[in-house]
């Protein structure tokens, strides 16, 4: 099975992010043979205020999870702080549900690097420092031997592509916390110490990595400066939409007939992507729910499923666009079981440097798994949703919300199936609750 | 005892150091190095990192207990974690955790009597689209089912070895 269909031409934009399947690599050699460099070579021959502006042109928002637009981010370093700048690239992924920063790394990781020389360059970074997830340990060595190969070629090191401009780049693998993909949390872990997120502000651009000056972005955003470049700004915003350029990866899973990931338009209907791309469900089954950008966002009805993905596409419909990662669950399927594993995660991965989360977080995962063990009492769901909005907004970091929201939104779209597991005391679907 | 470090490790070592500005930088890549070298990070091995590190001793304990792959305890030659969240459940984890429990007589956290497996339930290991996902040491097996998990008990059972 492949795990991005890369025969059917379903997609205006396929093949800009995805460039192969999954049993692919893409080297040096390779990347080259797509053309790979041009991109770099443009923007080393303008200046790095020219780069700058052209991906601020380009409407390129952060895939990271928050969208925030790429080039204004870049703007708020400060002009005249003499210290190091560092350029840090987020490929924690962690948000339950995503799996596209991975096919970068372990498929296509000159996409992502040529991206970073090129946000080097337009930053004034000497170094950059690409922090992946500690389970990738296949990914990890693709990717070092990806920068290998681009020291080797002279690409990077003591000059690039020849120009007098040093730059190092470093892998830092994770140690299994998701709380280090917050941007602040991946700072503290780089330096050595428990991934516990920082006040802001000062944000990591004015005080980041090692008291410097600190650019944090995703993988995928690399990935979009790279056809920025390449394309130029227009292009790359009629790839996508006005304010929200590119094309995008989404990822589909769970009750689908072919999950995996896809490329499309930012603004990529949501049904083209479950029905279409997607083959529809299992079994056609109709639909219960989908959570649309992994799960800390909310999750639809079926009813609601007429959006497009984008940023604020998916907002309109109450929820967020998030990682794009969608997942899909079939009529059969219990609510209170899902939503436990969400609730479970968050209260795991707590860093518990705030009371609201740390001791919040365990009360909702406490009622959930009652719930769904057969102890809920009534009340059980207003309580849930009193103890979340508690959380919402009063933490140091947005796990705090992350963790509210999917208990909010599950209660209060399938308030019926909790007060139906509460009342009778067991699952309304026949699920035998299952420990861990 | 007083432990050291192979001299391949202390040459990853003064790699590692050469990445960062400052010493303190490196704990966690040199916490990974302990883990591969001793298996398991005894205080023993946490104080050798602080010594060659130097850094204090409160500082690498501190990091190596926040991290769930730094491990503290032994684990099996054969660490298996499965996925126990949502893209996983909605495609059978729960089964093949059940199953994995019955086949080695462990529940999660636990190590067979022969030091041959270690069980895990773990969080979304990123690979949702190839649901249900079992991680056993450094490698993925992905769109799991069952009859899978058997023939891949029979075979790790049957490895001469095993990379850690
Ligand atoms: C709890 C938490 C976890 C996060 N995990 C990730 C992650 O795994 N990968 C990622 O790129 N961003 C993650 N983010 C978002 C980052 O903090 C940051 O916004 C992002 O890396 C910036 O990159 P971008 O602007 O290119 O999107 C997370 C945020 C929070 C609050
Ligand atoms: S909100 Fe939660 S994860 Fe974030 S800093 Fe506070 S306790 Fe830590
Ligand atoms: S939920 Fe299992 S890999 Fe993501």
């Amino acid at each position: 099975m492949t795990m991005f269909p890369t025969t059917s031409q379903t997609s205006p934009t396929r093949g800009y992010l995805l460039r192969c399947g999954n049993d692919e690599f893409i080297d040096l050699k390779r990347h080259r043979e797509l053309g790979g460099h041009a991109a770099l070579r443009k923007a080393l021959a303008m200046t790095p205020d020219a780069v700058r502006e052209q991906v601020k042109a380009a409407n390129l928002r952060g895939r990271g999870g928050a969208g925030f637009p790429a080039g204004t981010k870049w703007g708020f370093l400060p002009k005249d702080n003499p210290k190091p700048r560092y350029l840090v690239i987020n490929a924690d992924e962690g948000e339950p549900g995503t799996f596209k920063d991975r096919y970068f790394l372990d498929h296509d990781p000159h996409a992502l690097l040529e991206g970073v020389i090129i946000t080097a360059w337009a930053i004034g970074a000497h170094q950059a420092y690409i922090y992946v997830r500690g389970e990738f340990f296949r990914p990890i060595e693709r990717l070092e031997s990806a920068i290998k190969e681009l020291y080797d070629a002279g690409v990077i090191g003591k000059t690039v592509m020849g120009k007098p401009f040093d730059l190092d780049i470093v892998v830092h693998q994770g140690a299994g916390a998701y709380i280090c993909g917050e941007e602040s949390a991946l700072l503290e872990s780089i330096e050595g110490k428990p991934g516990r997120p920082r006040m802001k502000p000062p944000f990591p651009a004015v005080v980041g990595l090692f008291g410097c000056p600190t650019i944090i972005n995703n993988v995928e955003t690399m990935a979009g400066v790279r056809l920025i470049l390449e394309h130029g700004a227009d292009a790359f915003l009629a790839m996508g939409l006005p304010k929200d350029g590119g094309p995008k990866v989404f990822g589909l899973s769970g009750h689908v007939k072919r999950p995996g990931l896809y490329e499309g338009p930012m603004g990529l209907s949501l049904k083209k992507l479950i029905f279409e791309y997607g083959g529809g469900t299992i079994d056609d089954k109709p639909i219960k729910g989908v959570i649309p950008g992994g799960s800390s966002t909310a999750v639809l009805l079926p009813d609601q499923l007429d959006i497009t993905m984008d940023f604020e596409g998916v907002k309109a419909a109450g929820s967020s666009l998030g990682t794009a990662s969608v997942m899909v669950f079939t009529e059969g399927t219990c609510p209170v079981a899902v939503l436990l594993r969400i609730a479970r995660f968050y209260a795991h991965e707590s860093c518990g440097q705030c009371t609201p989360c740390r001791d919040g977080t365990g009360w909702l995962e406490r009622i959930v798994e009652s719930i769904e063990f057969g102890h809920g009492r009534p009340g059980d769901c207003d309580l849930l949703i009193s103890a979340a909005n508690q959380i919402m907004g009063n933490t140091i970091c947005a796990l705090g919300d992350a963790a509210a929201i999917p208990v909010i939104s599950f209660v209060q779209q399938f308030r019926q199936d909790f007060e139906d597991h509460i009342r009778l005391g067991a699952c309304p679907y026949g699920n035998k609750p299952e420990g861990h | 005892m007083n432990l050291a470090f192979s001299s391949d490790a202390e040459r990853r070592l003064q790699e590692l150091l050469g990445r960062y500005p400052n010493r303190q930088a490196a704990v966690i890549p040199a916490l990974h190095l302990a883990v591969r070298e001793f298996g398991y990070l005894s205080p023993e091995a946490m104080d050798l990192v602080a010594r060659r590190l130097e850094v204090p001793q409160s500082l690498v304990l501190g990091t190596a207990t926040f991290y769930t792959m730094l491990h503290k305890r032994p684990v099996g030659r054969y660490h298996i974690q499965v996925c126990m969240n949502v893209a996983c459940y909605l495609k059978g984890s729960d089964n093949l955790a059940n199953q994995l429990k019955d086949r080695l007589g462990i529940g999660f956290g636990e190590v067979t009597p022969d030091g041959m497996f270690s069980l895990e339930g773990v969080q979304c290991l990123a690979a949702c689209g190839m649901a249900p996902v079992i991680q056993v040491n450094k490698d993925y097996h992905e769109d799991m089912t069952p009859a899978k998990v058997d023939a891949l008990l029979d075979q790790l059972r049957s490895a001469p070895g095993g990379e850690k």
